[in-house]
């Protein structure tokens, strides 16, 4: 999650200081992610110290507000154009689980898939919980559930089809462990130059 | 009670050799006031499961009760009866009469069951209204209606009178996904209300809504799913 980009993002808005920007963080993504306000002042300082953003006279009750300068603003836009990577995502350890367990002997693959499945599906209801107590939620937080949502369902629909495809071909024999005790060590030699 | 119970249920189609288990050894009870959800690959026993909950097949072995009364044990136009006043339907397609009006639709079961057309017209529309349609709407042919407004009627239809189960089959199947939404909010409130909802369904989201979430493999239940007691531990886990 970008820190920076959030601040930039809020201070379009108008110039605030550091609790108003937490508190407009905290409210725009439905408190999902709570935000530490030492955080908040250290990306501002950043932010200062690359242009992107000025800071403004205090004002009577001494708090500094900030607001976004034209780089900020050029700064801003240009991540709003860009899409977020996959190699920015955390690696995923399901993904990893999943690989694993098909490949060990004596696991029931089709057990680990179940319990996931439902684990995922027990997390989509309660957010659909959350997302139902309201009437009429605020935009920015039925977003940032719905995304929940989407993502736990894509995760079932992945469950529900690598079920299909282990039952349908099978389970691989694992591939035996490299014979070849100097393939390794030219790898480490490799590495090492 | 429950307003459905399945005991044991078993059903096996075909014999000998050819014998398919569709469904084993089932166990399920939905109370007024819940919505279950079906979930389930192809041929693992969803439908089967349906249409016993609904008496349109029966088992082989063990019993399904509706509102306290075994199916079995009623002969053909007392189970047309009972399927009447009790149980509602809403599939995927709608299944409207496109002869008649979404009011005279709704007002369908109240007239079979010997109501006057006056009194269950009536009745009709503040169903209707119940799911958002106005008179207006109500006196539209299914044609005239949007796939969210017929799956309306189609849920009104299902409710109508003091019917208390609705089994739903897929029922935002051909919808868009926020009309699709609105429906499962609609049946989940109708359910707040007091019935008792059997929804199947291979879309994980819209399982989302219910109260439990049952998984059928193979003719068998392997799993079940209710919500979590603490909903903050959840937007913790999200971080």
């Amino acid at each position: 999650m970008s820190v920076k980009h959030s601040l930039l993002a809020l201070l379009e808005r108008g110039p605030a200081y550091g609790y108003q920007l937490r508190s407009a963080f905290e409210s725009a993504t439905g408190n999902t992610w709570p935000l530490n306000i030492g955080q908040v002042y250290t990306t501002l300082n950043r932010l200062e110290r690359d242009a992107l953003v000025e800071a403004m006279p205090e004002n009577d009750s001494g708090q500094r507000p900030y607001r976004i300068t034209d780089s900020g603003r050029r700064h801003l836009a240009g991540w709003f154009a860009s899409p977020v990577q996959a190699a920015d995502r955390p690696r995923d350890e399901l993904t990893i689980k999943l690989a694993l367990a098909v490949t060990t002997p004596g696991v029931d693959v089709a057990d680990v898939i179940q319990r996931q499945r439902t684990a995922t599906l027990r997390l989509l209801q309660e957010y659909t919980r959350l997302k139902a107590a309201e009437d009429q939620p605020e935009l920015a937080w039925r977003l940032v559930l719905e995304s929940m949502i989407f993502r736990a369902e894509a995760e079932i629909r992945w469950l529900d089809h690598t079920e299909a495809v282990v039952a349908r071909t099978g389970r691989p024999e694992p591939r035996p462990f490299p014979q070849h005790a100097d393939e390794s060590e030219t790898e480490v030699l490799q590495e090492k130059r | 009670m429950s307003v459905l119970q399945l005991q044991g249920v078993t059903r096996v189609h075909g014999d000998g050799d050819n014998a398919v288990n569709a469904l084993i050894d089932t166990d399920l009870r939905i109370e007024a006031g819940e919505l279950v959800a079906i979930m389930g690959p192809s041929g693992s026993g969803k439908s089967t499961l349906l249409n016993l909950a609904g008496g349109l097949d029966a088992p082989t072995s063990g019993a399904v009760l509706v509102e306290g009364t075994i199916l079995a044990s009623l002969n053909k136009k007392k189970l047309a009866a009972l399927r009447r006043r009790s149980i509602g339907y809403v599939f995927q397609d709608y299944n409207l009469v496109p002869s008649l009006t979404a009011a005279e639709n709704a007002a369908l079961p109240l007239e079979l069951d010997g109501m006057a057309a006056g009194k269950a017209r009536t009745l009709a529309h503040a169903a209707l209204e119940e799911v958002g349609l106005d008179a207006k709407q109500g006196d539209r042919f299914p044609d005239e209606l949007s796939g969210g407004q017929a799956q309306r009627v189609a849920i009104a239809r299902a409710l109508i009178g003091d019917r208390r189960l609705v089994l739903a089959d897929e029922p935002t199947g051909a919808l868009d996904s926020v009309t699709g939404e609105e429906v499962l909010k609609l049946l989940r409130r109708r359910c707040d209300e007091g019935a008792a909802g059997l929804l199947v369904t291979h879309d994980a989201r819209h399982a989302g809504w219910a109260d439990r979430v049952v998984f059928l493999r193979d003719g068998r239940v392997v799993d079940s799913s209710a919500p979590l007691a603490d909903a903050e531990t959840l937007l913790e886990g999200a971080q």
